[in-house]
C-alpha cells in the first residue's frame, strides 16, 4: 500500500497499516492481503467475485476488517461478500470503501454483503464510505446489505457516508425470521456540492417479538439531493421504531418517503421524520459561547453526523 | 460594567405594524453588582437580556461594555469579550453533549475534574451526565441545570441569566443562590438576572422593575421590595 492507500485505510476504517486477527484487504478490484483466524475463516468465492466470512457458533470478542479501497481512476469493482455469523457468537465486523480519484474515469464500488445471523448471536457492523480526489471523475458506491436473523439474534448496523460520493444507491434489506431478533440501524448519510445519494431500506418483521429501531441522519449540502425510503412490516407481535432527521443547507434538496405496514393486530410501528434547516437558536446558542457561525454550523453538523 | 443608553427595539408585528418591545432604555451594572430585572410577563425582560447578549440588536441606542461601544459587534465578539448568557429554554441539540458544550464554553477541551466541577455545582453527577446528549432525553430540570453548568464553564466578566430558576425544583433553588453567591465572590463581575423570584430578588444588589418596555422602577433592595410585595398578601407570587 502507498501512502494515500494507507490514509483511505485509516479515513474508513481507523487503521494505521495492517489490522490484528481476521482481515481481507481488497484493494483496486484485486485481494491486496488476507489472514483468517481459528475462529474466523475468510475464503474466496468460486462462483462470483467477492469472499465468505464464516464465524464458528461460539466466537466471543472478535473482530473482523474487511476493507475495500480504489486509489485508480476508472476501477469498476463489484463483491458479493457473505458473512455466516455462527450461534450464540459475538463479534464486530468493520467494512468501509474509500475511493481516491484523481482521474477522468468513474471509479465504482458495488459491494453486496449478505448477513446470516445464527440464532443468539450478535453482530456490530460498521460501515464508512468515504471519496476523495481532485480528478473529474466521478466515485460512485452502491452498497446493498441485505440481513437475515434467527431466532434470539441481535445485529447493530453502525454505516456512514462520510463524504466524496458523487452517486450511491444505498439499499438494505433484512429480514427477521426468529423470534426475539432485534435490528438496530444508525445510517447516517452527507452530501455537498452536486452529489446524489438514495437510501432504501426494506424491513420485515417476521418472528414473534422481533424488534427494529431505525434512526438514519441526513446532511445535504450545496445542490446536493437525498432521498429516504423506508419500507417496514410488521407480519407477526412485534415492535418497530423508524426515525429520519434530516437537515438541509443552501441549495440542497432532501426527500422522506416513510412508510409502515401493519399485517398484524400486535404489531406496534412508529414512524417519526423531519426535515429542515439549523435550527437558529441552535447556533444562536453556540454563538453565545463564543463560535463564529460557521464554527456554529461545523459543530452541529459534526454532532449531527456523530 | 455593561450599560445600555437610551435603547429601543421595535418589530414588525404579524399584521405590519411596528411595536416597540423595549422603549428607550437606559440602565448601568457596575463590575460587582447583582442585578435582578423583574416585573410582568410580556414586559420587555428577556428582550433586554437579549439585548445585551447581542441577539437582538437595538434598532435607537448603544450599549457599553467597560466603556467601550458594543452596539454593533456579534454575539460571537461579545461572547468572546467575556458576556455569557443562559437561556431562559434551554436549547437543545442532536449529537452534540454534556461535554462538549461544557468543553465550548471553557473554550478548549473540559477536562473530566474541570466537568465535575461544573456539573457538582449545579448538583449533577459528570460521571453520569458528560455523555448525554443535550436533547430531549434530559428533563427539564436537568437542561436548565446544564445550562448553569455551562455559564460556569464561561469564566465571564458579564453574566446574563434569563429565569434561572424555572422548571428548577426545591432542592437544586437553594443551590442556585449558593451558585450566585459563589460567583460574586470569584470575581469582579456583572451579575444581571432575570426573575420573579423573591429569594433571588432577595440577594440583589438592585432591582429594576420593567414593564411595558421600559423601566418603571429602579433602586436598592431595600426601597423596591416593599414596593413590590404590596398587593401580593395572600399570594405570594408576584404577578
Amino acid at each position: 500500500m502507498d501512502r494515500i492507500e494507507e490514509a483511505l485505510l485509516e479515513e474508513i476504517a481507523q487503521l494505521h497499516g495492517i489490522p490484528e486477527g481476521a482481515y481481507n484487504i481488497r484493494l483496486n478490484g484485486q485481494l491486496e492481503s488476507r489472514s483468517s483466524t481459528a475462529n474466523i475463516d475468510i475464503v474466496s468465492k468460486e462462483d462470483n467475485p467477492g469472499i465468505d466470512i464464516i464465524i464458528k457458533p461460539g466466537t466471543k470478542n472478535e473482530k473482523v476488517h474487511i476493507p475495500v479501497m480504489i486509489s485508480q481512476s476508472g476501477i469498476n469493482d463489484l463483491v458479493y461478500n457473505d458473512f455466516y455469523i455462527g450461534e450464540d457468537s459475538d463479534v464486530v465486523i468493520v467494512a468501509g470503501c474509500g475511493i481516491h480519484n484523481c482521474g477522468e474515469l468513474e471509479s465504482r464500488h458495488d459491494g453486496i454483503h449478505t448477513f446470516h445471523v445464527g440464532k443468539n448471536a450478535r453482530v456490530r457492523y460498521i460501515e464508512k464510505h468515504y471519496g476523495e480526489g481532485d480528478g473529474t471523475g466521478e466515485n460512485t458506491m452502491n452498497p446493498t446489505t441485505v440481513v437475515e436473523m434467527e431466532e434470539g439474534s441481535y445485529m447493530e448496523m453502525d454505516t456512514m457516508q462520510i463524504k466524496g460520493i458523487d452517486n450511491t444507491v444505498r439499499d438494505t434489506k433484512a429480514v427477521l425470521k426468529g423470534a426475539g431478533a432485534k435490528l438496530v440501524v444508525k445510517d447516517k448519510v452527507f452530501t455537498h456540492d452536486r452529489q446524489h445519494a438514495d437510501a432504501v431500506f426494506s424491513v420485515k418483521l417476521n418472528g414473534e417479538n422481533c424488534t427494529c429501531d431505525l434512526t438514519s441522519r441526513a446532511i445535504a449540502k450545496n445542490t446536493s439531493t437525498q432521498t429516504f425510503t423506508a419500507d417496514i412490516e410488521g407480519n407477526a407481535p412485534c415492535a418497530s421504531h423508524t426515525e429520519c432527521d434530516a437537515i438541509i443547507m443552501d441549495d440542497a434538496k432532501i426527500s422522506a418517503t416513510p412508510q409502515i405496514k401493519a399485517n398484524d393486530l400486535d404489531a406496534a410501528l412508529i414512524h417519526e421524520a423531519s426535515i429542515g434547516r439549523i435550527a437558529g437558536e441552535q447556533l444562536i446558542k453556540l454563538m453565545t459561547l463564543g463560535l463564529s457561525q460557521e464554527e456554529a454550523e461545523e459543530q452541529i453538523i459534526a454532532g449531527f453526523l456523530r | 460594567m455593561i450599560e445600555l443608553r437610551n435603547v429601543s427595539y421595535e418589530i414588525t408585528d404579524e399584521k405590519d405594524k411596528a411595536k416597540e418591545i423595549i422603549k428607550n432604555v437606559s440602565l448601568k451594572v457596575d463590575s460587582k453588582q447583582f442585578v435582578v430585572i423583574t416585573g410582568p410577563n410580556g414586559g420587555g425582560k428577556s428582550t433586554l437580556a437579549r439585548l445585551i447578549a447581542g441577539i437582538y440588536k437595538p434598532t435607537s441606542g448603544s450599549v457599553y461594555m467597560n466603556g467601550i461601544d458594543i452596539t454593533d459587534m456579534s454575539i460571537s465578539d461579545r461572547a468572546k469579550a467575556g458576556i455569557a448568557f443562559a437561556f431562559q429554554q434551554p436549547v437543545r441539540f442532536k449529537g452534540i453533549r454534556v461535554k462538549d458544550l461544557l468543553s465550548i464554553a471553557s473554550g478548549g477541551e473540559a477536562s473530566l475534574s474541570q466537568a465535575c466541577e461544573y456539573l457538582s455545582a449545579v448538583g449533577l453527577c459528570a460521571k453520569d451526565y458528560i455523555n448525554r446528549d443535550v436533547d430531549g432525553s434530559l428533563s427539564g430540570g436537568e437542561i436548565k441545570r446544564i445550562e448553569i453548568a455551562t455559564l460556569l464553564a464561561r469564566k465571564c466578566s458579564i453574566a446574563v441569566l434569563d429565569e434561572p430558576e424555572a422548571g428548577i425544583d426545591l432542592w437544586s433553588f437553594s443551590n442556585l443562590i449558593k451558585i450566585f453567591e459563589k460567583m460574586r465572590e470569584e470575581r469582579d463581575r456583572s451579575i444581571i438576572v432575570i426573575s420573579h423570584q423573591e429569594r433571588i430578588l432577595d440577594i440583589a444588589d438592585e432591582i429594576v422593575v420593567v414593564k411595558d418596555g421600559s423601566i418603571v422602577a429602579k433602586g436598592a433592595r431595600e426601597t423596591i421590595m416593599p414596593e413590590l410585595l404590596k398587593g401580593t398578601e395572600g399570594c405570594r407570587y408576584y404577578q
